[in-house]
């Protein structure tokens, strides 16, 4: 019962974050461009744009720019969670690849520094005047979310260990629709509960900017209108 | 003259604290009916003006992938809040951009998005009242479409689209503003902002060769409407007539006279400035765009150089080949667009023009870079040449220049608050208070440095700072046009007239 409720949840979590971030990306690709509005000075190249944005996404140049205590907790989360998911990659494959298991401690440590990053970013929200003014009960909730999952993780580790080896079993068994019985333990129900509400509201929130940012005009455009005719198609071709 | 307070000019910038409604009373008169319909928009505000409010804005988000992306990309880390001139300016927590562009996104969440429809007080989506709509119009109207706020944020949300689609949506139930629409009026009537017609502008184009004569003993040329000149010179009409505008007109006059090459103005299109972008019209921007090419190609000329305009630069350089183009009946040795300064610059670096630098000792100079020139366009082939070229002709032609603090300048530059469309006296108070950073920054100059006077390339900033630098304890004339500068130093050949 507890097995079939879980792993439905997880089915479904997934097909709507897949399926809505489809739909989204689709929105997005589809619209079109009427004007370029690169922030200038922009490239004027193809590659010197996939550089701009590998920058933007990889190191947040602007935020660097703009705020270094945002850029500090935000970055740091932001990689570390991407080590914390890498990590978790063992519960997916068996055997266990060899470049996540040499990740294993890296990730572990991650986990700490997601946590101070959030926290900081709480503390952000709660301190600075301007920040708390636009801050609204959903991006506190993203917070909790994203802490609770950490916590209860620690939790499993440092508290009351899980059975990690029933739960592997339980996760492979979803990928290959053979069913394993899943931990009934209520650390790991809630923690894999928080996972898939946080995988269900991906597509319908604020977490679009992780897909957003490779959409946005303003970085993603070269600047070349001198030497390039710039066409929103769907304009052009309704003529006008 | 102010009724409100001019703000202070401290040793070290400051953040303000948040002023909850501090600039809620401002707000643009609105269009009269004549301004509306003439540029097809409804005279005034239609009846069932929400829902045609919402259908507009569905409309606008089908077909602008920009406006689609920043509605959801949102964070809302903060990065942008202490970033606006305006906020800097004034306190009111609704300048800061992300607060700004939630005006627009708190509908879009409640109309368009599933989360806003079923659970609106999570995540801030709200109906569209008419308190919202009167908060567009006041706060819409408080952002000069400058982008400093974009050059911050992780995803380059830009708020000028927002506020383009907000007034957009807001004449299209009949809310415009009466600036912006009137002078859009003018242009397709008359061909250009003042609506100052083709005998005015001959007349004062003959006054200007006048002058320059009476100064200088040499003839140098004006023309108007000349068939079969090399080049079409497309000015923002404020250069035949404002201080210190036309002291630049009068500069690239003699940079023409110098370079000996052909050239004309139009009086069909005398007019560079394109109000459109300021209201997010994409119809009316390629209304006013296309008078240019038709009078490029009715007097054939080879090619079309930009006098010194800043959103005007912006459109003509990256919007016109979309808008109006191609352009391929001009010659494609020479940029297509050319700026001004680019012509200049050219003509420098061959060593072609004599500049007298000491003509300019009485001046320190600094320079504001004109925020649509600096971030909506570029000078010269390598990404920067905005910022470059324009100082490398300062330096040409002066001996003494100081740049601004480097968080004020370049891409980080500040608005001079009268940008967008909002350079008309109704905003006074908002011009003076959303000057103030760039004011506090040429302070600290002025005092450490001994900067005099500062030059610009935009109409708007020179109209904007000729009036509010007086209320900061500068001069009205220390604000001065790059080509002005050309003018005082340019060493002129030909013959003596007298």
């Amino acid at each position: 019962m507890l097995t079939a409720g879980y792993a439905l949840l997880f089915y479904a979590a997934t097909a709507l974050l897949l399926g809505g971030l489809a739909h989204k990306v689709r929105q997005y690709a589809r619209a079109p461009v009427p004007l370029k509005i690169p922030i200038m000075p922009a490239p004027t190249t193809k590659s010197g744009v996939v550089w701009r944005m590998a920058r933007e996404v990889a190191l947040f140049e602007s935020l660097f720019k703009s705020c270094k205590w945002t850029w500090l907790f935000g970055w740091m989360f932001h990689a570390a969670l991407l080590l914390v998911v890498l990590r978790h990659l063992r519960y997916f494959t068996e055997p266990v690849w060899g470049w996540v298991v040499l990740l294993q401690p890296f990730g572990l440590y991650a986990g700490f520094a997601m946590l101070a990053g959030l926290g900081g970013l709480w503390l952000r929200r709660l301190a600075v005047e301007r920040v708390r003014y636009i801050t609204g009960p959903s991006d506190h909730l993203m917070l909790a979310l994203l802490a609770g999952i950490a916590v209860t993780g620690f939790a499993m580790r440092y508290v009351a260990r899980t059975d990690i080896t029933a739960l592997k079993a339980f996760v492979l068994g979803l990928i290959y629709f053979d069913w394993q019985p899943i931990p009934a333990e209520p650390l790991l129900l809630l923690h894999l509960g928080l996972v898939a509400a946080l995988m269900i509201v991906f597509p319908f929130s604020k977490l679009l900017h992780a897909p957003g940012v490779f959409f946005s005009p303003a970085r993603n455009q070269a600047d070349d209108t001198r030497t390039r005719r710039h066409l929103a198609s769907r304009l052009e071709r309704a003529g006008r | 003259m102010a009724d409100f307070e001019v703000p202070t000019l401290d040793e070290v910038p400051r953040v303000p604290r948040l002023v909850e409604g501090a600039m809620r009373h401002s707000r643009p008169f609105a269009a009269a009916p004549e301004h509306q319909e003439a540029l097809g928009f409804p005279g005034q505000l239609v009846e069932d003006w929400h829902d045609k409010a919402i259908e507009k804005f569905g409309e606008i988000l089908d077909r602008s992938r920009p406006l689609r992306v920043y509605m959801d990309a949102c964070v809302k880390c903060g990065a942008c809040t202490d970033k606006c001139h305006y906020f800097l300016g004034t306190g009111d927590p609704k300048n800061m951009p992300v607060a700004r562009q939630d005006l627009l996104r708190k509908v879009y969440r409640r109309y368009f998005t599933p989360a806003g429809k079923w659970l609106p007080w999570l995540v801030g989506a709200e109906d569209l009242t008419e308190e919202v709509l009167d908060e567009w119009y006041s706060y819409f109207h408080q952002c000069s479409q400058c982008r400093r706020c974009s050059v911050y944020c992780p995803y380059g949300i830009d708020t000028a689209e927002f506020s383009m689609a907000a007034r957009e949506i807001m004449d299209h139930i009949g809310k415009g503003q009466k600036y912006c629409n009137e002078i859009l009026g003018k242009v397709h009537q008359i061909g250009n902002n003042l609506g100052l017609p083709a005998p005015a502008l001959a007349n004062t184009l003959e006054g200007l060769e006048e002058d320059i004569e009476e100064e200088t003993g040499v003839k140098v040329r004006l023309p108007l409407d000349e068939a079969g000149a090399e080049v079409l010179l497309v000015t923002p009409s404020a250069d035949f007539f404002a201080e210190p505008h036309v002291d630049g007109l009068i500069g690239y006059a003699k940079v023409f006279h110098q370079a000996g090459v052909s050239w004309t103005i139009s009086s069909y299109a005398s007019e560079a400035a394109n109000f459109a972008m300021f209201i997010g019209s994409y119809e009316q921007m390629k209304k006013v765009a296309e008078r240019i090419r038709k009078a490029a190609l009715e007097l054939g000329v080879k090619r079309i150089v930009v006098g010194e305009c800043g959103h005007a630069w912006r459109v003509a350089y990256s919007f016109w080949d979309t808008l109006a183009g191609p352009f391929d009946f001009l010659d494609p040795n020479y940029p297509v667009p050319q700026h001004i300064c680019e012509f200049t610059y050219d003509l420098i670096q061959r060593g072609e023009l004599t500049l007298d630098k000491s003509a300019n000792d009485h001046m320190t100079l600094t320079f504001h870079d004109s925020c649509n020139v600096a971030r909506g366009s570029r000078m010269g082939d390598a990404p920067g040449g905005q910022f470059e070229i324009p100082r490398a002709i300062i330096k040409a032609c002066c001996n003494n220049f100081v740049d601004m603090a480097a968080d004020t300048i370049r891409e980080a530059t500040f608005c001079c608050g009268g940008g967008g469309g909002l350079l008309t006296d109704d905003l006074m108070e908002l011009r003076v208070k959303g000057a103030q950073p760039r004011m506090q920054a040429l302070k600290q100059v002025a005092d450490a440095q001994g900067v005099t006077h500062m030059a610009a390339i935009c109409a708007i900033c020179k109209s904007q700072f000729a009036k509010v630098m007086p209320e900061y304890g500068f001069a009205m004339d220390a604000i001065v046009s790059v080509h002005q500068l050309v003018s005082n130093a340019i060493v002129l050949d030909g013959q003596k007239t007298t």
